[in-house]
């Protein structure tokens, strides 16, 4: 490569020794950088430099802090010292740790499973042709765009335990004579929490999942009907295994959302009554946040990094042998 | 010739060196960041002293109202610009801790029951305003040392203390015979069984809330003969006859007498409840009765009177132990993080200035009682309704959680983990007494006696 700052010999016709002086740049030690940035290398790690700063500063420095808090007995206002995994130990057997495990399992195995139906069934709804198909598509992802503080307050009202439209609705009509206990009884209130994530979740499948239905070319189809087969053998043999890819891509992202769901149930329940509705996320920040034990918390919230972890890596492994196939 | 080796002046100009030496320069001259770099700090704009202080949403809007009235003022007295900021009470604690962690937030924050004691590395010693206002009011009550004093010093300054009592229906109660409020848990459980089966049940909420919930649940466990630990707050002792008497009573108690939904209600719901004719009965701060009268036109009665007219109050029935009280009180701590804490300090000696503090305290009407006795003596007094005279002296007994120990850290961390309340949640939700106390005794030795 050409030195850029050496004099350049003449053109054609020149005479030999004669130069074309190129002007310098105004400011003399700006040299070095240029030339520093001549090298690839030096480049990349610059153009690269503040993403790394980013996730350094928003991703692994809170990561890192999270596993020591996890490892200290840190509270409020206190430095914590190095306790092992002693409150990993004491998370294990608190009972109401055990309740909120069990719960997380739960409540993320059937809001997936919900979303996944209702939104593969919405997508192919969705995937016809009629009148309004725009708005319908439009207006569907309403749920997934209102924030999901407002919608579950929306929904708590709903479900309030005197004051609810869904008794006045459902005594009105003849179908109870008694209340039904939506938020006051520990399963009806995780039921309830697992509809809200479902109506709040199943846009995001449908639309994941309509997208990946549009990429499936309508000649397919059309030879399977032509082959005599039925709606169920096309959707089973045809449209099935091309949307299958899509279709794990957007329940690994679920679980994980899922999993660590924290607002809905927030602001839903808080975790009661009797911590009957409690996830980890919930529990790691009544003790972490609002008791002030940020180790004890931390070290709560950390049980959910294996499962998690073991959800991403099925999921890397099955797309790489995609990528093999 | 080959003209694709010569640039163009155009592109060249785009090049990424010229890019480079052009964004450059333009830092340079634009930024002037050279002349920063050198003096070493931030360039300097004008502005004067904040102070930011943040308490609970109060359940009299009135008085929040007052207070935000009188910042203006004590701006001007300070010399610096005081914000108030009010939010749910549910979520002091996590501001305090988030604020506390990141080393900023409000310089004064408002403090409930014993939080001192949690939070005692996080706050300054606040002795000298709280000796003061002690010494210009004749002494606080008994409730407040163990509240806010931690190894002698004060660190939160005693406010308020919000009296609880169970507001009631005069005419419904006596539709079913009875002329006053019960004097026992029993009689009331006989009077309001009564009630429920005409729809008219006793309203309780067993939910995670910071203050019917507990008020209620701890002084059942009291009422009884039960406590969470031994005197020296070291041994729980919760797994005793007068808990499982407690709890069994709360079994029958509940399904018998009171509005199942109370399970999932927070501070506000049996407010709402009581108002809208669906309970014969709620504990309660005196705020039913006080929105009830101030909204007359709106809260009314099912003959279309209002409301208010009908609405009594009574202290908590006695169990077998006797009859025991846990009113939530308030103070203010300064944080150790602030920048501006002798500032902070004058904003609370003002706040307790007689003249101020007195205009809050007129608008809480009854709601909340001074923290001394001084406050007993205030006119306002004398022009409230009967049913509000009850709360004049409610502060004179009142113990605190963690009993029959110490109102320790570790009283406020199985407070604020719901360990009693949820004691009688999970009963009255079908798990056995015994097997409730034994939970709750689990939970609590892993607090007391870890």
């Amino acid at each position: 490569m050409k030195d850029p700052d050496r004099p350049i010999a003449g053109g054609a016709g020149g005479a030999a020794d004669a130069t074309v002086a190129v002007a310098r740049p105004p400011v003399a030690h700006s040299r070095g950088w240029v030339r520093m940035l001549e090298s690839e290398r030096m480049l990349a790690t610059l153009l690269l430099a503040p993403t790394v700063l980013l996730l350094g500063t928003f991703i692994a420095y809170p990561f890192i802090m999270g596993v020591w808090l996890s490892l200290s007995d840190t509270s409020v206002g206190n430095i914590g010292h190095f306790v092992g995994i002693k409150n990993f130990l004491k998370a294990w057997n608190d009972s109401i740790f055990q309740t909120a495990f069990k719960n997380t399992f739960f409540y993320t195995f059937w809001a997936t499973i919900f979303k996944l139906a209702l939104g593969m069934w919405l997508a192919l709804l969705l995937n016809r042709s009629f009148r309004g198909k725009r708005i319908v598509r439009a207006s569907m992802l309403l749920p997934f765009i209102i924030p999901t503080v407002l919608s579950t307050f929306a929904w708590r009202w709903m479900f309030d335990p005197t004051f609810s439209v869904l008794n006045w609705l459902l005594y009105q009509t003849g179908f109870i004579v008694t209340k039904v206990p939506f938020l006051s009884d520990g399963t009806y209130g995780m039921w309830c929490a697992i509809v809200v994530n479902t109506w709040r979740g199943m846009p995001f499948f449908a639309i994941t999942l309509l997208a990946g239905l549009q990429t499936i070319s309508p000649d397919l189809q059309e030879a399977a009907s032509l082959d005599g087969a039925n709606g169920w053998k096309r959707f089973w043999h045809v449209t099935w295994p091309l949307l299958k890819p899509v279709t794990i891509v957007v329940v690994v992202f679920s679980i994980i959302q899922t999993f660590s769901d924290f607002q809905l149930i927030y602001v839903l329940t808080g975790g009661g009554p009797a911590n009957s509705t409690h996830l980890i996320a919930t529990y790691a920040y009544q003790v972490g946040v609002a008791t002030g034990l940020l180790g004890e918390g931390a070290a709560i919230s950390l049980f959910m990094l294996p499962v998690l972890f073991i959800v991403v890596w099925a999921q890397l492994r099955y797309l790489r042998r995609l990528e093999g196939a | 010739m080959d003209r694709s080796n010569q640039a163009s002046p155009t592109r060249r100009g785009l090049g990424r060196r010229r890019f480079l030496q052009t964004a450059g320069a333009a830092a340079v001259v634009a930024g002037g960041l050279e002349g920063i770099l050198a003096a070493r700090r931030a360039p300097a704009f004008a502005q004067g002293t904040k102070l930011h202080w943040v308490r609970w949403v109060d359940f009299i809007p009135e008085s929040d109202v007052e207070l935000k009235r009188q910042m203006p003022e004590a701006s001007k007295a300070l010399g610096a610009e005081v914000t108030l900021e009010t939010i749910n009470a549910n979520d002091l604690q996590p501001r305090i801790t988030a604020a506390v962690q990141s080393g900023s937030g409000a310089d004064i924050f408002n403090f409930q029951y014993n939080w001192a004691h949690l939070y005692q590395n996080a706050v300054v010693d606040v002795s000298d305003v709280a000796s003061e206002v002690a010494k210009a009011e004749g002494g606080f009550y008994d409730v407040w040392a163990p509240s806010c004093q931690v190894g002698g010093k004060w660190l939160s300054v005693p406010h308020s203390i919000v009296g609880n009592a169970i507001a009631y229906r005069k005419s419904w109660l006596k539709e079913a015979g009875a002329s006053s409020f019960p004097k026992t848990w029993e009689e009331t459980h006989k009077l309001f069984t009564t009630l429920k089966k005409k729809g008219k049940p006793y309203g309780q909420t067993l939910g995670h809330t910071f203050g019917d919930a507990p008020t209620f649940t701890y002084t059942m466990l009291w009422a009884f003969g039960g406590a969470e630990t031994d005197k020296t707050g070291k041994k729980v002792v919760i797994n005793s006859k007068g808990a499982l008497d407690s709890v069994t009573f709360m079994q029958r108690f509940w399904k018998d007498a009171c509005d199942e939904g109370g399970l999932a209600w927070d501070d506000t719901n049996n407010n709402r409840a009581f108002h809208a004719g669906e309970l014969s009965a709620t504990l309660n701060g005196a705020s039913i009765y006080l929105v009830a009268k101030r909204q007359k036109e709106k809260i009314k009665d099912d003959k279309g009177e209002p409301l208010w007219q009908d609405i009594d109050h009574s202290p908590l029935p006695a169990g077998p132990a006797g009859s025991y009280l846990l009113f939530l009180n308030q103070s203010h701590a300064v944080m150790k993080y602030g920048k501006n804490q002798k500032l902070a300090k004058d904003l609370l000696r003002w706040v307790h200035k007689k003249e101020n503090y007195g205009k809050w305290f007129d608008t809480q009407e009854g709601y909340s009682v001074g923290s001394t006795k001084t406050w007993e003596n205030h006119p306002m007094w004398g022009r409230l309704d009967e049913p509000l005279k009850m709360f004049r002296t409610a502060a004179r007994n009142t113990r605190l959680f963690g009993f029959a120990g110490p109102s320790t850290a570790k009283a406020t961390e199985a407070f604020t983990k719901y360990i009693v309340t949820d004691m009688y949640a999970k009963a009255v939700q079908g798990m056995k007494a015994e097997d409730a106390v034994k939970w709750a005794e689990a939970e609590l030795k892993k607090i007391y006696e870890a």
